[in-house]
């Protein structure tokens, strides 16, 4: 996400390597090349007149570190100042508060609510919680059925009564329900109307008195330009907002528009909604999307993404599997399947640090399909040459390349790359010095899996 | 000074109106005995953060400015002279819509999640039955939940047929029954409706191509007009988005919604002049009417007055 914005910034940082200091000149000119690239991202005008001259004070005052050179200076400077626009608010959604929790979405048109509120509901569920849905949005043709829809792939309670067409009766309506059902979260997702419509934002608060939510989440999409702030403010002046959801942020936005929600209306991001299926929402972290802008990665996040899908009794099989080293190809297949449980590739490749810089990835991107490639030649062996890939002939290769639907060429690059993968875990495996009893213990160095254990 | 106080001060000036601003710059600008002196720095630099804050993005930004300021000062106003700037833009690329010499005429309307593409293809619907064409809808957005069930109900409003498949069904499928009930039924135009997708998902912007190739097998010449639906809150990702659906499904046109809002639209000043693409449409409102074709000096004039 933000790739542009990021580039940008890298290539300026990057025009900066090999300087000895920081002449006045070549801030100028680094100050010149970040308002531009601000502006691009759609970052509010006077936001970004505020941030240069932070930026500029703070280099003209050698307020850093003076064994930092001159693009670490710059770096650190830009990357302070991002962490202070957006503050030390928190992410997610409020602690506490009444039984059943209210939620109410919020939004102009096309944000996203409809689609935020199922992936909240899952979200909300999948932590232990009973949330139910009511859809209030009485205008836009076949609104209420969408909500229907996807609080059924999210697997949650949905509240529609059948006639019922009064906004404000709907989300009484749904609060009696969810007292009567046990539910703890009511999430009410509201028509998207624009902000200078009095007739409808005067419905908001006609439901927000009724709902009394805790939280209000104001929808907005990232790829919006300069008039993000304008709708937001008056949201939250008409109705009151209590968080940002970011919604569509995998649409290579430049992010602008988060930047000046936050400091110009002085609300935090508490979601960002990155892909269409329901899984795809984040609680927000200020300072992993920082880094992330600057391309530093965010490892943290990805660690995250891991611990959802491997738990760590399959951690420690693997482990004991590769101390010893008996590490199978079905082993392999697991370990594909658990890559590919962590989201698209891509998606994963952008949280580890210095990904940014291979702009030149286009090419090369990486392939889902190669992955499932492999999988089906996997797929395609026997159990026993999936625990004993010494077994896989040249007749054996032929029939899994056809059963597979791949050429014995494939097979062979396969069993090549597992090969060369297993002679690498087996030096990891003796490394940890417990893997092969009889080898000679020289050194009892720790490697990498011993911080696993 | 901290960055919040200047933001503070920021903000009262970011609450102006666009409007009341540009109206102050020309006031100044235009005062008796300055009319034909020429503009100063602190007025170019006004304009162009006017400019900056209406995405118009900085390419266009700089042509106008570069405009404005070449022009002799004959005493016309600044106002005239940066609308006709504006509408200089969009003279350029007035490529009109292609009209088979056999029916049916197909239009595509593409577009990122969330702009109204449902809506605005409910609007075009009525806008050409009115004009005494027949009118068939093709429901293949079968992605996302009730987008069908939302089509019908505009369908029905319009007055025009429908032809559908269930959700999560192939959506070039739908267009192939779509594309040969039109032929069987004698229909003049056939309008497709298709799922959001953002630019940035390739196998989707894929799919595109692939209804493209289909309508092209089915009626030659087809598509005959490929609308890509923009929403004027958008900002300089527009420009990517116009780039990148242009590249998958050759867009030949772009409709600008919900210019109801506080938004302007000024992305459209950038498409026109980065893209050379034209302005078809503009959509300013929820009912079935609110859909106008572009004009561009109406817009140039509208651009820095106030919408309410």
């Amino acid at each position: 996400m933000f790739d542009a914005l990021s580039n940008r910034l890298q290539d300026v940082f990057q025009s900066l390597r090999g300087e000895v200091r920081l002449t006045p000149e070549t801030t100028e000119r680094v100050l010149r090349e970040i308002r531009v690239a601000l502006i691009e991202a759609d970052v509010n005008l006077q936001v970004v007149k505020a941030f240069v001259d932070r930026v500029r004070d703070r280099a003209s005052a050698q307020d850093v570190q003076a064994s930092l050179s001159p693009d670490q200076q710059v770096v650190k400077i830009v990357r302070d100042e991002l962490l202070a626009l957006f503050g030390d608010a928190r992410g997610g959604l409020s602690t506490g508060g009444a039984r059943p929790k209210v939620i109410l979405m919020l939004g102009l048109q096309g944000s996203g609510k409809t689609t935020t509120t199922g992936k909240l509901a899952r979200m909300l569920a999948k932590q232990g919680k009973f949330p139910l849905v009511v859809s209030t949005d009485v205008r836009r043709p076949a609104a209420i059925e969408q909500l229907t829809v996807v609080a059924g792939k999210a697997g949650v309670r949905v509240f529609d009564p059948p006639g019922d067409l009064d906004p404000v009766s709907r989300a009484r309506g749904a609060l009696v329900e969810a007292r009567n059902t046990g539910c703890d979260v009511v999430i009410v997702d509201t028509a998207g109307r624009l902000h200078i419509d009095d007739e409808l934002m005067g419905e908001l608060v006609a439901i927000k008195d009724v709902a009394k939510p805790s939280d209000l989440l104001y929808v907005a999409d990232a790829m919006t330009g300069q008039d993000a702030i304008r709708s937001a403010g008056e949201f939250n002046r008409q109705v009151g907002v209590t968080g940002v959801v970011l919604s569509k942020i995998d649409g290579d936005s430049r992010g602008g528009a988060a930047l000046s929600v936050v400091s110009v209306v002085g609300v935090p991001i508490a979601f960002v909604g990155a892909g269409e299926r329901l899984e795809d929402l984040d609680a927000f972290h200020a300072d992993r999307f920082v880094s992330r802008l600057l391309g530093m990665g965010d490892v943290l996040s990805l660690i995250e993404k891991a611990e959802e899908v491997v738990d760590s009794s399959t951690a420690a099989s693997l482990e004991e599997k590769i101390r010893k080293n008996t590490f199978s190809l079905a082993d392999f297949r697991d370990q594909l399947r658990t890559i590919r449980k962590m989201g698209p590739l891509e998606h994963i490749m952008k949280l580890l640090p210095g990904m940014g810089q291979l702009k030149e990835l286009g090419a090369q991107k990486p392939d889902e399909k190669q992955l499932r490639r492999v999988e089906a030649i996997i797929n395609s062996m026997t159990p026993e040459e999936r625990e004993h890939a010494e077994v896989i002939d040249g007749s054996r290769r032929k029939r899994i390349a056809r059963g597979s639907g791949t050429s014995v060429e494939d097979v062979n690059r396969l069993l090549k790359q597992y090969d060369e993968m297993r002679k690498m875990l087996k030096m990891v495996g003796q490394m940890t010095g417990e893997a092969v009893p009889e080898a000679p213990r020289k050194k009892k160095k720790k490697g990498p899996f011993s911080l696993m254990r | 000074m901290g960055l919040l106080d200047r933001l503070t001060r920021g903000l009262a000036r970011t609450a102006e109106r666009l409007a009341q601003r540009f109206d102050d710059i020309v006031g100044r600008a235009d005062a008796p005995g300055r009319e034909t002196a020429a503009l100063d720095v602190d007025t170019v630099e006004a304009l162009e953060e006017l400019l900056l804050g209406a995405d118009v993005g900085l390419g266009a930004t700089s042509r106008l400015i570069e405009g404005v300021t070449k022009r002799p000062r004959t005493g016309t106003g600044l106002r005239a002279a940066l609308t006709e700037e504006i509408r200089d833009i969009f003279a350029g690329v007035t490529a009109p819509p292609v009209q088979p010499a056999t029916p049916p005429r197909v239009v595509l309307i593409v577009g990122v999640n969330g702009t109204g593409k449902t809506t605005t293809v409910g609007k075009l619907a009525n806008r050409f039955r009115l004009d005494g064409q027949k009118t068939l809808i093709c429901a293949a957005d079968t992605f996302r939940a009730a987008a069908v069930d939302q089509l019908q109900v505009w369908a029905t409003r319009a007055g025009v047929d429908i032809v559908r498949a269930n959700e999560g069904s192939d959506a070039a499928a739908v267009v192939f029954d779509a594309l040969t009930a039109a032929k069987a039924r004698g229909v003049d135009t056939v309008l497709i409706d298709t799922a959001g997708r953002l630019h940035t998902r390739v196998n989707l912007m894929a799919e595109l191509e692939k209804i493209r190739r289909i309508t092209a097998r089915e009626v030659p010449g087809a598509p005959h007009e490929v609308l890509l639906v923009l929403d004027a809150t958008v900002g300089q990702n527009g420009l990517v988005q116009a780039r990148e659906f242009a590249a998958a499904a050759g867009v030949s046109g772009v409709v600008l919604t919900k210019l109801d809002g506080t938004a302007k639209g000024g992305i459209a000043v950038a498409i026109a002049h980065d893209l050379s693409l034209p302005i078809r449409f503009v959509g300013v409102g929820e009912g079935i009417d609110d859909l106008l074709p572009f004009d561009a000096g109406a817009y140039a004039d509208a651009l820095f007055r106030p919408s309410w």
